[in-house]
């Protein structure tokens, strides 16, 4: 367990609650949860749905504030910051890959890769040519001038990946990235993602109840009725899952 | 980028921008027809005179300018007062329509300064232009309409300058009043919390 003492840890939850208030009755969704991630892992969050999953991301994501508990990142505790440095972190230190790819429909791949560059101040040349760069690194060479709408969900998914990646951040936070995905596509993105963190130390988070993405992950988080079930490391999870090739 | 919301949304943006057209070329017409009855007024010259009592205008010997009657101007601040409702409603929509875009764009790190700027330029823009071709519109209306009354004598009298100036009133009243309108919903915008905008279904 040394080696865990050396490593940093990017994202620490600690006893994070969250109440929604519905009015009349009031739901529990998060019953206290705490969780540490190492820099430049694959975790994957499993669990079925409503169990919590989105709302923890949400508080990971610094979208949304615990009700007790509290979240850091980088060693930042996020409750502590204002409207503008929150702006900061979500800008360079997170990335967001969504469910329905929420790419801006009038906007063209490359404009969409380069808005989070544009909120950075990064100025245009720049923000294009890295544009263009990370579009070909998700293999979109040459579908930079078409607008989501002229692009497949896999492609949508795709610029939404480089746009995640546009201001280099520490964390990219997939929240069922797979899925509005077929089978196939889904798995390209999966080993997209896998393959960016790898090759660029990005710590990658997603919530998922696909299969498909335990085979990649280093970790795996179970969730379940708004409390962690249990965490497996990769090796464990190969034992479990033995019949899955990875 | 705001030209290019526009651009996507060209049919809306066109029946906000009609209203201001609207409404700025009533304005710039009443203005400019009152600018022309004073030039005559002011001319000294009896037929003149003659025509203004004829159309209507009440001139008293010692006049020396005419203004608009109360009625008139009421009508003016209505059509201006509709204007502003119109371009709030049209706004508010355009908010809520993209209520996703938003939230997507704040959870990429937009600050709220940003969002407010991207309404506020889509506005000025509509504004520019919708005034623009009001006040010219008025303007054409109001000359083409003094000359078909009072005759082509009236050309040499003409209020060129006066006219120049009340237009650019208008432009700027029209302009003024689109800012004014989009200022309630750019701030209900970008106060928005990101999630809550996520949660919206499209």
């Amino acid at each position: 367990m040394n080696r865990e003492m050396i490593i940093k840890q990017i994202v620490r939850v600690t006893g994070v609650t969250k109440d929604f208030d519905l009015g009349k009755i009031v739901v529990n969704v998060l019953k206290g949860i705490d969780l540490e991630i190492e820099t430049g892992k694959y975790v994957s969050i499993m669990g079925p749905s409503g169990s919590g999953k989105s709302t923890l991301f949400n508080m990971i994501g610094g979208l949304d504030k615990p009700t007790e508990g509290k979240v850091f990142i980088d060693e930042v505790d996020i409750a502590q910051l204002d409207a503008y440095e929150l702006a900061w972190l979500r800008c360079r230190k997170i990335g967001y890959i969504f469910q329905t790819f929420n790419l801006i429909p009038v906007m063209t791949a490359l404009e969409n890769v380069t808005l989070p560059m544009t909120f950075a101040g990064v100025p245009g040349d720049t923000a294009i040519s890295r544009g263009m760069e990370l579009l070909a690194q998700v293999g979109l060479e040459g579908r930079h001038a078409h607008k989501p709408a002229e692009l497949s969900g896999g492609q949508q998914q795709r610029v939404a990946v480089a746009r995640a990646l546009a201001n280099t951040p520490s964390i990219i936070l997939a929240d069922e990235p797979t899925g509005n995905l077929d089978l196939k596509t889904g798995e390209e993105i999966i080993s997209l993602l896998k393959q960016m963190s790898e090759e660029q130390g990005v710590t990658v988070i997603s919530a998922t109840h696909d299969y498909k993405m335990l085979n990649v992950s280093d970790q795996v988080i179970w969730i379940r009725d708004g409390r962690v079930d249990k965490i497996q490391d990769r090796d464990e999870l190969e034992i479990h899952t033995g019949g899955m090739s990875s | 980028m705001s030209y290019k919301s526009i651009r996507a949304r060209f049919f809306r943006s066109l029946v906000t921008t009609m209203t201001l057209v609207l409404a700025v070329s009533f304005l710039a017409f009443s203005q400019i027809s009152i600018d022309i009855a004073d030039a005559m007024l002011v001319s000294d010259n009896p037929v003149f005179h003659r025509i203004l009592l004829q159309s209507g205008y009440d001139i008293l010997p010692d006049d020396v300018s005419l203004s608009a009657s109360p009625k008139q101007r009421w009508i003016v601040v209505l059509s201006l007062l509709v204007c502003v409702v119109g371009i709030i409603n049209a706004q508010l929509m355009s908010v809520t329509e993209r209520f996703r875009e938003i939230g997507t764009m704040k959870c990429l790190g937009a600050l709220d300064r940003f969002i407010v700027r991207i309404f506020v330029m889509e506005a000025s823009m509509q504004g520019f232009a919708g005034s623009v071709t009001g006040a010219f519109v008025g303007g054409i209306a109001a000359c083409s309409g003094a000359i078909f009354r009072f005759g082509t004598d009236i050309l040499p009298i003409f209020p060129w300058q006066d006219i120049l100036s009340t237009s650019a009133l208008a432009i700027g009243t029209g302009i003024g009043l689109s800012l004014l309108g989009v200022l309630y919903p750019a701030i209900m915008a970008a106060r928005m919390q990101p999630v809550e905008a996520m949660r919206v279904e499209q």
